[in-house]
Protein backbone atom coordinates (compact mmCIF):
# COMPACT_ATOMS: atom_id res chain seq x y z
CA UNK A 1 0.00 0.00 0.00
CA UNK A 2 2.35 2.81 -1.20
CA UNK A 3 1.57 6.23 0.44
CA UNK A 4 -0.91 5.02 2.56
CA UNK A 5 0.78 7.10 5.23
CA UNK A 6 -0.15 10.32 3.52
CA UNK A 7 -3.86 9.31 3.35
CA UNK A 8 -3.17 8.16 6.85
CA UNK A 9 -1.56 11.71 8.36
CA UNK A 10 -3.75 14.02 6.04
CA UNK A 11 -7.06 12.51 7.97
CA UNK A 12 -5.54 12.22 10.98
CA UNK A 13 -4.41 16.21 11.30
CA UNK A 14 -7.81 17.04 9.81
CA UNK A 15 -9.69 15.33 12.62
CA UNK A 16 -7.24 16.76 15.20
CA UNK A 17 -7.79 20.53 13.87
CA UNK A 18 -11.56 19.33 14.09
CA UNK A 19 -11.14 17.84 17.65
CA UNK A 20 -9.06 20.62 18.97
CA UNK A 21 -11.15 23.46 17.32
CA UNK A 22 -14.32 21.92 19.40
CA UNK A 23 -12.40 21.60 22.68
CA UNK A 24 -11.23 25.24 22.04
CA UNK A 25 -15.55 26.35 21.90
CA UNK A 26 -15.89 24.08 25.10
CA UNK A 27 -13.55 25.89 27.02
CA UNK A 28 -14.58 29.17 26.08
CA UNK A 29 -18.08 28.30 27.01
CA UNK A 30 -16.69 26.95 30.44
CA UNK A 31 -14.76 30.35 30.98
CA UNK A 32 -18.24 32.30 30.39
CA UNK A 33 -20.20 30.17 32.65
CA UNK A 34 -17.88 30.40 35.23
CA UNK A 35 -17.51 34.37 34.73
CA UNK A 36 -21.56 34.56 34.96
CA UNK A 37 -21.31 32.57 38.13
CA UNK A 38 -18.83 35.18 39.55
CA UNK A 39 -21.09 38.47 38.38
CA UNK A 40 -24.14 36.83 39.90
CA UNK A 41 -22.11 36.06 43.44
CA UNK A 42 -20.63 39.60 42.96
CA UNK A 43 -24.29 40.70 42.32
CA UNK A 44 -25.61 39.29 45.20
CA UNK A 45 -23.17 40.55 47.29
CA UNK A 46 -23.84 44.33 46.21
CA UNK A 47 -27.45 43.61 46.81
CA UNK A 48 -27.19 42.85 50.54
CA UNK A 49 -24.97 45.35 50.86
CA UNK A 50 -27.21 48.23 50.21
CA UNK B 1 -29.15 21.54 24.17
CA UNK B 2 -30.77 18.58 23.29
CA UNK B 3 -30.98 19.52 19.23
CA UNK B 4 -26.95 20.39 19.50
CA UNK B 5 -26.06 17.11 21.30
CA UNK B 6 -28.44 15.19 18.55
CA UNK B 7 -26.86 17.49 15.46
CA UNK B 8 -23.14 17.02 17.11
CA UNK B 9 -23.93 12.83 17.22
CA UNK B 10 -24.83 13.06 13.86
CA UNK B 11 -21.74 15.01 12.74
CA UNK B 12 -19.55 12.60 13.91
CA UNK B 13 -21.53 9.34 12.85
CA UNK B 14 -22.08 10.95 9.37
CA UNK B 15 -17.98 11.83 9.37
CA UNK B 16 -16.86 7.94 10.81
CA UNK B 17 -19.12 6.82 7.89
CA UNK B 18 -17.66 9.34 5.20
CA UNK B 19 -14.32 7.85 6.00
CA UNK B 20 -15.21 4.24 5.76
CA UNK B 21 -17.12 5.04 2.25
CA UNK B 22 -13.50 6.57 1.32
CA UNK B 23 -11.93 3.97 2.14
CA UNK B 24 -13.65 0.79 1.76
CA UNK B 25 -16.94 1.91 -0.75
CA UNK B 26 -15.32 3.75 -3.11
CA UNK B 27 -13.12 1.66 -6.28
CA UNK B 28 -9.62 2.57 -6.11
CA UNK B 29 -8.15 5.18 -8.18
CA UNK B 30 -5.92 3.35 -11.19
CA UNK B 31 -3.17 6.20 -11.39
CA UNK B 32 -2.70 7.42 -7.82
CA UNK B 33 -3.97 4.51 -5.91
CA UNK B 34 -5.13 4.88 -2.36
CA UNK B 35 -3.59 8.31 -1.95
CA UNK B 36 -6.63 9.37 -4.37
CA UNK B 37 -8.83 8.69 -1.39
CA UNK B 38 -7.62 12.30 0.19
CA UNK B 39 -9.36 13.72 -2.50
CA UNK B 40 -12.76 12.61 -0.37
CA UNK B 41 -12.00 14.48 2.67
CA UNK B 42 -9.57 17.40 1.09
CA UNK B 43 -12.34 18.56 -1.64
CA UNK B 44 -15.48 17.99 0.96
CA UNK B 45 -13.68 19.92 3.56
CA UNK B 46 -13.35 22.97 0.88
CA UNK B 47 -16.62 22.87 0.04
CA UNK B 48 -17.89 23.40 3.91
CA UNK B 49 -15.55 26.04 4.42
CA UNK B 50 -16.49 27.82 1.08
CA UNK B 51 -19.96 27.29 2.52
CA UNK B 52 -19.14 28.61 5.55
CA UNK B 53 -17.96 31.50 4.22
CA UNK B 54 -20.93 31.99 2.04
CA UNK B 55 -23.36 31.99 5.20
CA UNK B 56 -20.83 34.33 6.85
CA UNK B 57 -21.07 37.03 3.95
CA UNK B 58 -24.99 36.86 3.99
CA UNK B 59 -24.53 37.49 7.88
CA UNK B 60 -22.75 40.26 6.99
CA UNK B 61 -24.84 41.85 4.47
CA UNK B 62 -27.56 41.68 6.75
CA UNK B 63 -25.54 42.86 9.74
CA UNK B 64 -24.76 45.94 7.47
CA UNK B 65 -28.96 46.47 6.11
CA UNK B 66 -30.53 45.73 9.56
CA UNK B 67 -27.93 46.07 12.39
CA UNK B 68 -28.83 43.09 14.32
CA UNK B 69 -26.45 41.62 16.52
CA UNK B 70 -27.40 38.21 15.74
CA UNK B 71 -26.29 38.57 12.25
CA UNK B 72 -22.47 39.82 13.69
CA UNK B 73 -22.89 36.86 15.72
CA UNK B 74 -23.60 34.72 12.74
CA UNK B 75 -20.53 36.47 10.86
CA UNK B 76 -18.10 35.85 12.99
CA UNK B 77 -19.18 31.95 13.77
CA UNK B 78 -18.78 31.33 10.21
CA UNK B 79 -15.66 32.96 9.64
CA UNK B 80 -14.17 30.83 12.22
CA UNK B 81 -15.51 27.62 11.36
CA UNK B 82 -14.52 28.33 7.71
CA UNK B 83 -10.82 29.17 8.59
CA UNK B 84 -10.87 26.01 10.68
CA UNK B 85 -12.14 24.26 7.58
CA UNK B 86 -9.66 26.04 5.20
CA UNK B 87 -6.62 24.95 7.33
CA UNK B 88 -7.52 21.38 7.30
CA UNK B 89 -7.72 21.77 3.41
CA UNK B 90 -4.27 23.47 3.53
CA UNK B 91 -2.62 20.35 5.36
CA UNK B 92 -4.71 17.94 3.56
CA UNK B 93 -3.47 19.53 0.22
CA UNK B 94 0.31 19.82 0.41
CA UNK B 95 0.50 16.06 2.32
CA UNK B 96 -1.59 14.73 -1.36
CA UNK B 97 0.69 16.80 -3.31
CA UNK B 98 4.14 15.89 -2.23
CA UNK B 99 3.77 12.33 -3.49
CA UNK B 100 1.38 13.12 -6.54
CA UNK B 101 3.80 16.43 -7.86
CA UNK B 102 6.55 15.90 -5.76
CA UNK B 103 6.18 19.31 -4.21
CA UNK B 104 4.38 20.45 -1.36
CA UNK B 105 3.64 23.70 -2.71
CA UNK B 106 3.38 26.17 -5.62
CA UNK B 107 1.82 29.51 -5.99
CA UNK B 108 -0.45 28.28 -8.77
CA UNK B 109 -3.92 29.75 -8.79
CA UNK B 110 -6.15 27.60 -6.78
CA UNK B 111 -3.45 27.74 -3.78
CA UNK B 112 -2.37 31.09 -3.99
CA UNK B 113 -5.83 32.22 -3.69
CA UNK B 114 -6.98 29.88 -1.11
CA UNK B 115 -4.20 30.61 0.87
CA UNK B 116 -5.24 34.83 0.34
CA UNK B 117 -8.96 33.83 1.75
CA UNK B 118 -7.36 31.73 4.81
CA UNK B 119 -5.11 35.07 5.24
CA UNK B 120 -8.79 37.44 4.72
CA UNK B 121 -10.51 35.44 7.32
CA UNK B 122 -7.74 35.35 9.75
CA UNK B 123 -7.19 38.81 9.61
CA UNK B 124 -10.88 39.69 9.83
CA UNK B 125 -11.04 37.71 12.95
CA UNK B 126 -7.90 39.76 14.17
CA UNK B 127 -9.65 43.04 13.70
CA UNK B 128 -12.49 42.21 15.90
CA UNK B 129 -9.81 41.61 18.66
CA UNK B 130 -8.65 45.35 17.84
CA UNK B 131 -12.15 46.85 19.01
CA UNK B 132 -13.57 47.41 21.55
CA UNK B 133 -16.93 48.99 20.88
CA UNK B 134 -19.65 46.46 20.07
CA UNK B 135 -21.56 48.42 17.35
CA UNK B 136 -18.17 49.61 15.50
CA UNK B 137 -16.90 46.24 15.65
CA UNK B 138 -19.49 44.65 14.10
CA UNK B 139 -20.38 47.61 11.53
CA UNK B 140 -16.22 47.21 10.59
CA UNK B 141 -15.95 43.57 10.39
CA UNK B 142 -19.11 43.39 8.16
CA UNK B 143 -17.53 45.26 5.73
CA UNK B 144 -14.53 44.19 5.79
CA UNK B 145 -16.09 40.27 5.77
CA UNK B 146 -18.21 41.62 2.51
CA UNK B 147 -14.74 42.82 1.16
CA UNK B 148 -13.05 39.26 2.08
CA UNK B 149 -15.84 37.03 0.21
CA UNK B 150 -14.69 38.96 -3.17
CA UNK B 151 -12.10 36.24 -3.02
CA UNK B 152 -14.37 33.06 -2.55
CA UNK B 153 -16.22 33.07 -6.68
CA UNK B 154 -11.61 33.36 -7.35
CA UNK B 155 -11.18 29.88 -5.40
CA UNK B 156 -14.12 28.65 -7.24
CA UNK B 157 -13.01 29.84 -10.65
CA UNK B 158 -8.96 29.34 -10.10
CA UNK B 159 -8.98 25.84 -11.56
CA UNK B 160 -11.81 27.08 -14.44
CA UNK B 161 -10.33 29.80 -15.83
CA UNK B 162 -6.41 29.07 -15.25
CA UNK B 163 -4.75 26.03 -16.23
CA UNK B 164 -1.65 25.37 -13.54
CA UNK B 165 -0.20 22.94 -11.15
CA UNK B 166 -4.01 22.17 -9.92
CA UNK B 167 -6.19 19.22 -11.62
CA UNK B 168 -8.69 20.63 -12.98
CA UNK B 169 -11.95 20.12 -11.51
CA UNK B 170 -14.05 17.19 -11.82
CA UNK B 171 -17.51 18.73 -10.39
CA UNK B 172 -19.16 21.49 -12.30
CA UNK B 173 -15.86 21.17 -14.71
CA UNK B 174 -17.68 21.07 -18.31
CA UNK B 175 -18.13 18.29 -20.60
CA UNK B 176 -14.84 16.58 -19.81
CA UNK B 177 -14.93 16.27 -16.07
CA UNK B 178 -16.78 13.63 -13.95
CA UNK B 179 -16.04 11.06 -11.58
CA UNK B 180 -17.00 7.67 -11.38
CA UNK B 181 -20.68 6.22 -10.22
CA UNK B 182 -19.05 4.62 -7.05
CA UNK B 183 -16.46 7.44 -6.68
CA UNK B 184 -19.79 10.19 -7.17
CA UNK B 185 -21.46 9.01 -4.61
CA UNK B 186 -18.94 8.32 -2.11
CA UNK B 187 -18.51 12.06 -2.92
CA UNK B 188 -21.31 13.44 -2.20
CA UNK B 189 -21.95 11.90 1.27
CA UNK B 190 -18.63 13.09 2.43
CA UNK B 191 -19.92 16.45 1.38
CA UNK B 192 -23.09 16.13 2.86
CA UNK B 193 -21.17 14.64 6.08
CA UNK B 194 -19.19 17.83 6.11
CA UNK B 195 -21.95 20.09 5.75
CA UNK B 196 -23.37 18.69 8.69
CA UNK B 197 -20.06 18.62 10.63
CA UNK B 198 -19.90 22.65 9.84
CA UNK B 199 -23.53 23.42 10.37
CA UNK B 200 -22.99 21.68 14.10
CA UNK B 201 -19.76 23.71 14.51
CA UNK B 202 -21.10 26.98 13.63
CA UNK B 203 -24.18 26.49 15.89
CA UNK B 204 -21.82 26.05 18.73
CA UNK B 205 -19.67 28.96 18.13
CA UNK B 206 -22.90 30.95 17.74
CA UNK B 207 -23.85 29.75 20.61
CA UNK B 208 -20.63 31.19 22.08
CA UNK B 209 -20.58 34.12 21.26
CA UNK B 210 -24.59 34.90 22.33
CA UNK B 211 -23.02 33.90 25.61
CA UNK B 212 -20.31 36.16 25.65
CA UNK B 213 -23.03 39.41 24.57
CA UNK B 214 -24.92 37.71 27.47
CA UNK B 215 -21.80 38.06 29.70
CA UNK B 216 -20.90 41.26 28.58
CA UNK B 217 -24.59 42.64 29.53
CA UNK B 218 -24.24 41.44 32.81
CA UNK B 219 -21.00 43.25 33.70
CA UNK B 220 -22.26 46.68 32.51
CA UNK B 221 -25.31 45.69 34.87
CA UNK B 222 -22.85 44.77 37.55
CA UNK B 223 -20.74 47.89 36.89
CA UNK B 224 -23.65 50.29 36.86
CA UNK B 225 -25.20 48.83 39.98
Amino acid sequence: MKNLDSVFWAYMLGWAIFFGFYLSIAKRSNDLRAEVERLKKSALGNSRGK
Amino acid sequence: MAKRVLLGAAAVLLAIAAAYAAFFVAPEERTMGVLQRIFYFHVSCAWAGLTAFSVGFLGNLLYVWKRGEKYDWLGVSCAEVGVVFTTVVLISGPIWAKPAWGIYWTWDARLTSTFILWLLYISYLLLRTLIEEPDRRALLSALFGIFAFIDVPIVFGAIRWWRTQHPAPVIMGGPNSGLAPGMRGTFFFAVFAMHILMWFLIVERYSLEKMRNDVELLRQEAEAT
